[in-house]
């Protein structure tokens, strides 16, 4: 049986939604999986909204499409709740996870008539504390995983640690600040 | 094997010509005689001729043979009588004839 | 014909799973064949590729001269300069840059020069958009060029593997143009296999043209005038060099699969053996079209897809034998040609049809200008059209476009 999640990103140019979803392609690939990522190109600039999407499949993935209706979405940035419909098309037994500081009854106060899943995560809080700026990437990356279930927790930050090494190979001091803040994403939504 | 392109001409089937045209020679202009085309000849007169060389390079036909410095007279298969040599000579040494007889 | 299974059976080299968008494959796929020239200009949505091969040249990874020029109508010149003189050559463009290299495109075929082109369709302006339709290639199909295009990004890469063994054959000797969809592949990150470097440089082979403008001792020209006794004998040489090249693509598609375990041809053929209903199209939305075949077969519905692979040189007769088993057929064009017949496509099959006396019905779609999405939806509306016309339904309105606001 196929078994396939679809998942849409919502951010602002500049914030890496793009990059949490290549990300987030990268990590499912490195378990086996048959993956797709990939934004959706206008003409952007920094702080306009964008959109990427993941595709993650046990099987080959053949549609070129965006996605509609997604199982997963993730909000890097909650000021778009207000300008974004976010959970367009989200199916009900999916959910919706929110880069904030509020709970998510606040947040389902703004979403009038959506009845989903909704898992907040301070992951701007997270990144400061971990990194010293505001890039939610990782944070944001980890939510999905612990969320959507993708990927075990130990399995998880041992690839992601390596994913690091590779990435940061010319500057190693934010290797252990990225891991901390995937870790303490997981244990916030755990 | 390179084809013979001396062997191509306007009567050969498009099967005998070579791909994309491809000219395998160098120089093959020397081939083409464009004395033909010629109806004003010029005639040097070597008494006027100072050596001075500047009608050489005017050419455009490259039909003024230089030789150790010095020039002689025309390379007739291939002077289109333009007359420039004529114009630029500062001692008459080249006139013009009407005709293209030599 | 089946194709992007990696079966790995009886294959020669082993397949190295990877995760890249389009361009980062094609790019890769230059690193591995390692030409000797690509002069390029950088346009949206091609620029990764001469970026990331500017990267593995500066890494050491690469040997190839590149030659950043002032345009992309430079880029082709430099591209004929490089090629006549003898060099391996490719470049990459999209769009508006295809078009500045419109009259350099018909140079380099007419004087049998094969380059690689690598070619990420974008739409051409206007409305001004950077997003992707073929209007570019098909902008250039009476170009002289050979044209493959590419469903997701294995195929992309390996179809630029098999360019240039097709485009510098003895019996071809023709420019190629490998595209693939601008954003829709070429920014979308997906699984694929990869050939290891060796094997790649053992199919791909070096370049020793036989005749070449710096071949020392023996000069030679290249691309004189031609009186008008000439031309016509150069172009029906020039016609036939392409229809040659249909058995050397063929060829080279069944070395590849020895070596890959992925076959190719003209085109591909999903689930229309005993199809009543067939889509035929080009690029990534061929794959979108698959999953509503798929859809549509467990609903009782003899759907399938034919995958136009090659388009040129245009295989009309083994479309239309491909053809000839069912009732109707889809053609679906990703650029508008104005001509009666919606797109490029809708009119060569249908012309092709004809000549070869297959008697089906042909419905005319226009789709994903500018980059609108095709959806799975969007395909089985398509096929719901084709069913409920032979069902005794009306003709549907030709040359429509697949979801216009009205």
């Amino acid at each position: 049986m196929k078994q396939q999640i679809e998942i849409r990103w919502h951010g602002r140019g500049g914030q890496g939604a793009k990059t949490a979803a290549l990300l987030l392609a990268d990590v499912a690939f490195k378990f086996g999986k048959n993956v797709q990522g990939f934004p959706e190109y206008g003409p952007e600039r920094m702080g306009a909204p964008i959109t990427a999407y993941n595709r993650i499949s046990s099987d080959p993935i053949r549609v070129h499409s965006n996605i509609y209706d997604p199982d997963y979405v993730a909000v890097v940035d909650e000021t778009l709740i207000q300008s974004v419909d976010v959970t367009a098309g989200l199916k009900p037994e999916g959910a919706l996870i929110v880069n904030t500081p509020k709970s998510s009854d606040e947040i389902r106060a703004q979403l009038p008539g959506f009845e989903g899943k909704i898992v907040t995560i301070d992951a701007r809080r997270i990144a400061e504390k971990t990194l010293g700026k505001n890039f939610p990437n990782s944070s944001m990356l980890a939510a999905v995983v612990a969320v959507t279930g993708l990927l075990p927790r130990e399995e998880f930050l041992k690839e992601m640690r390596a994913a690091y090494a590779h990435k940061f190979a010319k500057k190693p001091e934010v290797v252990e600040g990225n891991m901390k803040a995937l870790e303490m994403t997981l244990d916030a939504i755990a | 094997m390179r084809t013979d392109i001396t062997n191509i001409n306007k009567q050969t089937p498009y099967t005998g010509l070579t791909e994309a045209l491809e000219v395998y020679a160098g120089g093959t202009s020397v081939h083409f005689n464009t004395g033909d085309w010629r109806n004003n000849t010029p005639v040097y007169h070597a008494d006027k001729c100072r050596q001075c060389l500047l009608c050489a390079p005017c050419c455009p036909d490259s039909s003024i043979p230089v030789t150790d410095g010095k020039r002689a007279g025309f390379d007739y298969d291939h002077c289109k009588g333009c007359g420039i040599c004529a114009e630029v000579c500062p001692f008459d040494a080249m006139e013009m004839k009407a005709g293209n007889e030599v | 014909m089946s194709m992007n299974e990696n079966t790995n059976q009886n294959t020669i080299v082993e397949a190295i799973p990877e995760r890249m968008s389009g361009n980062e494959a094609v790019a890769y796929a230059i690193r591995q064949v390692n030409p000797d020239v690509m002069p390029a200009f950088p346009i949206t949505p091609s620029t990764e590729i001469p970026q990331m091969v500017s990267t593995y040249i500066s890494n050491g990874q690469l040997d190839t001269e590149f030659i950043p020029v002032e345009s992309e109508h430079s880029a082709m010149s430099a591209a004929i300069g490089a090629e006549a003189a003898g060099a391996r050559t490719m470049t990459a463009t999209s769009s508006a840059g295809l078009a500045l290299m419109w009259e350099e495109l018909l140079l380099a075929a007419s004087n049998r020069l094969p380059i690689a082109l690598t070619l990420v369709n974008r739409t051409l302006s206007g409305p001004i958009n950077i997003n992707c339709d073929h209007s570019d290639g098909m902008g250039a199909r009476d170009t002289g060029w050979i044209q493959i295009y590419a469903e997701n990004n294995q195929e992309a890469y390996d179809n630029y593997i098999q360019a240039f063994r097709i485009a510098e054959h003895k019996d071809v000797r023709l420019p190629i143009m490998i595209c693939q969809d601008g954003f829709i592949t070429s920014h979308a990150v997906q699984n694929l296999y990869l050939l290891p470097d060796e094997a790649v440089k053992d199919f791909v082979g070096t370049y020793e043209p036989e005749e070449y403008l710096l071949k020392p001792h023996q000069p030679m020209a290249l691309g004189p005038y031609s009186e008008t006794d000439y031309v016509m004998e150069a172009k029906k040489n020039q016609l036939d060099a392409m229809n040659r090249s249909r058995q050397v693509i063929l060829d080279v598609a069944d070395e590849f699969a020895q070596m890959s375990g992925r076959s190719y041809g003209f085109f591909e053929e999903y689930r229309t053996d005993d199809a009543d209903y067939i889509m035929l199209l080009m690029g990534s939305a061929a794959g979108t079209a698959k999953d509503a075949v798929d859809e549509l077969r467990e609903a009782g519905i003899k759907a399938g897809v034919i995958k136009l692979r090659v388009f040129r040189p245009f295989p009309e007769k083994e479309l239309a034998k491909a053809l000839s088993g069912c009732k109707a057929c889809a053609i679906l064009d990703r650029c508008e040609s104005y001509n009666g017949n919606s797109g490029v496509l809708g009119s060569e099959v249908t012309a092709g049809l004809y000549r070869a006396g297959v008697q089906i019905r042909t419905l005319n779609r226009i789709y994903g200008l500018g980059g609108r999405d095709f959806t799975v939806d969007s395909a089985k509306s398509v096929f719901e059209e084709l069913t409920n016309w032979m069902d005794g339904g009306e003709e549907p309105l030709q040359n429509e476009y697949i979801g216009l606001r009205r």
